[in-house]
Order: C-alpha cells, then sequence, then structure tokens
C-alpha cells in the first residue's frame, strides 16, 4: 500500500509528467484556455492513460516478449493508444457532445500525446508489475490533470491580468508554464 | 518475422472488432443531410463561409442558421446541390469572385530601402519599416498568400507579385485576411478595370517610390463616363477608387491613367503581362465577345 502511494506522489509531485518530464506539452498548452475544458481534458486523458498503462503492460508481457518480438513496441504500444482513444472518442460523443466540441482536435490528438506513450513505456522501464503499472498509468493521468488544471487556472486569471501587449496570448502562457515547471521542482527532494 | 505479423495482425484486428462494436453502441443519431452536405462541399475547409471549415458551415446548414450561398469555394454547383439536400429553392446565382491584387509595384518597378534577407514571410518583413519597397502601401512580394492559399490558386509571377489562376480562385478571402499590407481584394470576376495601386502618398513622392503609383491626378475621374472612379480621401492620403456597382469596364480611364496605375485584365488568366498587351490595343473598344478566350 505504501509502495502504491509513493508512486502516486512520485507521479503527481516530484515527476510530474508535463511539468518535470515535459510530456504532453501540445494539449497542456492547446486545451488549457477555459477550467471546464481543461477538467474533461484530465479526465479523458487519466481514462486513456490508465487503461493503455494496463493493456501494453498484458501485450507486452504476453505478445512481444513471448515471441521475442520486442523491437515492435513502439507501433504495438501505438495501436493500442489509438484504439482506446477513438473508443473514448465515441463514447464523450455519445454522452458529452458539449465537452467533445470544447476538447475539439485535441480528443484525436491524445492517440500522439507523447505523454500516453511515454508512460506506457516508463512501466516497462521500470519493470513495474500489474498493480503497479496500473497505479503508474492512473497517477500519471492525475498529475497531467492537475498540471492542466493549474494550469488553466492561472490562464483564466491571466485573461484579466494588465499583460503587455506583445506578451498577450501565447509568450505570456509559455511563460507561466516555464516558471510552473520551476516552481515544481522544488518538489525534487521530496521522496 | 511470423509471429510479428501474426501478433500485430491479431492485435489490430481484435481493436478493430471491439471498435466496431463500440461504434454501433455509442452511434450518435444525426441527422443524414448534414452528411450529405459534407459530401457535395469542397472540403478545403478555406473558412470563406464564416463558419468554422466545412463541417461547422454543414451543421449550421442543418441548424438553419446559414445561408446556402456562403460557400464562395463551391460556388453554383454546391449551392443547388445543397438546395436539393434541403429540399428548398437554389436562389439566384451569384457571380464568382475571385482576389485581385491592388499593386502593380513589381521587383523592377519600385526602389528597394533595404535588402531583406529575414523570413520570407510578409508578416515578417512589414515589421521593418513597414516594407523593404520604396512604396510602404504595396505589396511586399514573398509570397505569404500563396503559402496560405487553401486552393493553390496563388503563385508568384517574375516580377514577384502574385499572380491569381482565376479559375481556381474561389474568392474565399483567405489571402486577403493574411496580408499585412491589405494589398488583395475579393472582387466580382466580370469586373475587368483596378486601380492597381494602394498608396496613399501624395503624387510626386508615390511616384519617386514606384513606377505605376497613383499620382492623384484625377485624369481618370474627369474622363469616366460613368462618374465610377474618383480620387478620394482615405487615412492620411487619397487615392483612386472605382465604384465597382457604376464601373461597366470600359477602360477609358486605363488609357487615360498617365502612370499605368490602372489596369485592365481579362480574365483569361491572371498574368499581367497578356493584360499589356491587351492595353496597347485600345482596351475600351473590348466588347466582352469572349472570342480571345
Amino acid at each position: 500500500m505504501q509502495e502504491m502511494i509513493l508512486i502516486i506522489i512520485a507521479a503527481v509531485f516530484v515527476n510530474n509528467i508535463v511539468l518535470t518530464q515535459f510530456l504532453g506539452c501540445c494539449p497542456f498548452l492547446g486545451v488549457s484556455k477555459k477550467l471546464s475544458s481543461a477538467i474533461g481534458m484530465g479526465a479523458a486523458v487519466t481514462f486513456v492513460l490508465t487503461l493503455a498503462s494496463v493493456i501494453t503492460y498484458l501485450v507486452q508481457i504476453f505478445i512481444l516478449e513471448q515471441y521475442e518480438i520486442v523491437y515492435l513496441q513502439t507501433i504495438a504500444f501505438i495501436l493500442v493508444i489509438a484504439a482506446l482513444v477513438q473508443f473514448v472518442e465515441m463514447v464523450i460523443k455519445k454522452y458529452s457532445p458539449d465537452l467533445y466540441k470544447a476538447l475539439g482536435v485535441y480528443l484525436p490528438l491524445i492517440t500522439t500525446n507523447c505523454a500516453v506513450l511515454g508512460v506506457a513505456i516508463i512501466n516497462i522501464q521500470k519493470s513495474y508489475g500489474f498493480l503497479q503499472t496500473m497505479v503508474n498509468g492512473f497517477a500519471n493521468g492525475l498529475s497531467f490533470t492537475v498540471a492542466l488544471i493549474l494550469f488553466a487556472g492561472i490562464r483564466e486569471r491571466l485573461e484579466d491580468a494588465d499583460v503587455p501587449k506583445s506578451m498577450q496570448g501565447m509568450p505570456i502562457a509559455l511563460v507561466t508554464a516555464a516558471l510552473m515547471s520551476i516552481a515544481f521542482l522544488g518538489f525534487t527532494g521530496l521522496l | 518475422m511470423i509471429y510479428a505479423v501474426i501478433s500485430l495482425a491479431a492485435l489490430g484486428a481484435i481493436f478493430g472488432i471491439v471498435l466496431g462494436f463500440a461504434d454501433k453502441k455509442f452511434k450518435v443519431e444525426v441527422d443524414p443531410r448534414i452528411d450529405a452536405i459534407l459530401n457535395v462541399l469542397p472540403g478545403a475547409n478555406c473558412g470563406g463561409c464564416g463558419f468554422p471549415g466545412c463541417s461547422g458551415y454543414a451543421d449550421a446548414i442543418v441548424a438553419g442558421t446559414a445561408p446556402l450561398n456562403a460557400c464562395t469555394a463551391g460556388k453554383d454547383e454546391v449551392r443547388e446541390k445543397i438546395a436539393e439536400i434541403m429540399g428548398v429553392d437554389a436562389g439566384e446565382a451569384q457571380e464568382p469572385q475571385v482576389a485581385q491584387l491592388m499593386c502593380n509595384g513589381g521587383k523592377d518597378r519600385t526602389a528597394l530601402l533595404y535588402n531583406y534577407e529575414g523570413l520570407e514571410d510578409c508578416h515578417v518583413a512589414a515589421t521593418m519599416f513597414k516594407s523593404p519597397k520604396a512604396c510602404s502601401f504595396g505589396c511586399i512580394g514573398l509570397g505569404t498568400c500563396t503559402k496560405v492559399c487553401p486552393f493553390g490558386a496563388i503563385k508568384l509571377g517574375a516580377d514577384q507579385l502574385p499572380e491569381v489562376d482565376f479559375n481556381l480562385c474561389t474568392g474565399c478571402g483567405i489571402c486577403v485576411e493574411n496580408c499585412p499590407q491589405h494589398v488583395l481584394k475579393v472582387l466580382p470576376v466580370s469586373k475587368l478595370v483596378h486601380v492597381r495601386c494602394s498608396n496613399l502618398d501624395k503624387g510626386k513622392e508615390a511616384k519617386t517610390a514606384c513606377d505605376v503609383a497613383c499620382i492623384k491626378c484625377k485624369l481618370c475621374e474627369k474622363n469616366c463616363p460613368q462618374g465610377a472612379i474618383a480620387v478620394v480621401t482615405e487615412g492620411n492620403g487619397s487615392i483612386a477608387r472605382i465604384d465597382y456597382a457604376k464601373c461597366t469596364s470600359c477602360g477609358i480611364c486605363v488609357t487615360k491613367c498617365p502612370t499605368n496605375a490602372l489596369e485592365i485584365i481579362l480574365p483569361i488568366n491572371a498574368n499581367r503581362n497578356v493584360a499589356q498587351n491587351t492595353k496597347s490595343q485600345k482596351p475600351h473598344e473590348c466588347s466582352q465577345c469572349g472570342l480571345c478566350q
């Protein structure tokens, strides 16, 4: 149990997927304009990450390693992730058309979100067991959501801030992201 | 090798089947007309209609919030097909519109202020003393419009001015929005006479900057039988402007213009050199018979 809690804390704070490992920066900047769509995106990524971690783990153990074709890891994992994202897209389209519209192109882009593939590969590299893989996948989804929500909150306030004209929009967002990243480096000594 | 093929194929097949079932289960009922309209739209997602891409426009048509003729790219053919799908009258045919360049200051006609060696983009060049050319109003000629055109209708000509292929141009207006100098305009294709200059400076300054600048001499204004062209005040200066509602494209002003700032363009293609050849053959006698095509 303690190990699981450690994995979660490590993933969310110490090795935050976006702010420390710099994976998944595209949706981090793209879907962080509004808090509501940031939460939706976070939930979608968390779902995909958790399921992708589990399935890629099974694929790795029972197919790739079994038949000694580990060199196919990347393409096999991408296949899994792409199928999952398609599934999530269908579900969201069915049950929340508004969220579907708000996420727009970033929803299918979860397929190419390096955070998802990154976590799947990190799970294998750290030779996690099944349960650890699942927890790590979920925790990294959580860490993505936390980063996204914090960033979206700040950006919503930045809308009202008196930003110099040349820094408005994306420039100030990038500076903010960099400062948040530096702030998260403060967690490094935690574990 | 064989395991690799089999296992990946099996994985793909399993995911395919699962997704197939999921698609049935999570099917969202959409109006079939949206798909039908989407199929007849050009699919360039140019945004000329004012909606986010073709699918946005298709949604808006079915929702009843968009007019049927908003698709400039698809022209009449698409409008009729959409009307057929929606089961309503197609309405009046509209004249096709094309982008026209309101500048004739090619590289040999206007002096250079400095040698620009930056990024090949008009927006970047426009930040440096307004333009690398002596005329700060004219076309910069780095071809940003050629890159943004979703239909590949604009090419840079020999004089480094964009040439619009009227057969490909749909009048969507993307180039107009992306031109930092605002020298492109979307106009009906039948309008043949244009003031190919955007320089608002006084006559002498304009002429120093560019051989073919409008020098505000008002000769065109005095000679126009329709009263369609006039030198009007605009911004901090003035320039000859055509009232396209009155202009009959007779071309008298073209023959009177002392600096060649006015030009007549036949809708054969966008090649200005062709137009210049026709100019010497008294364009005001053109009866628009179409034989030359």
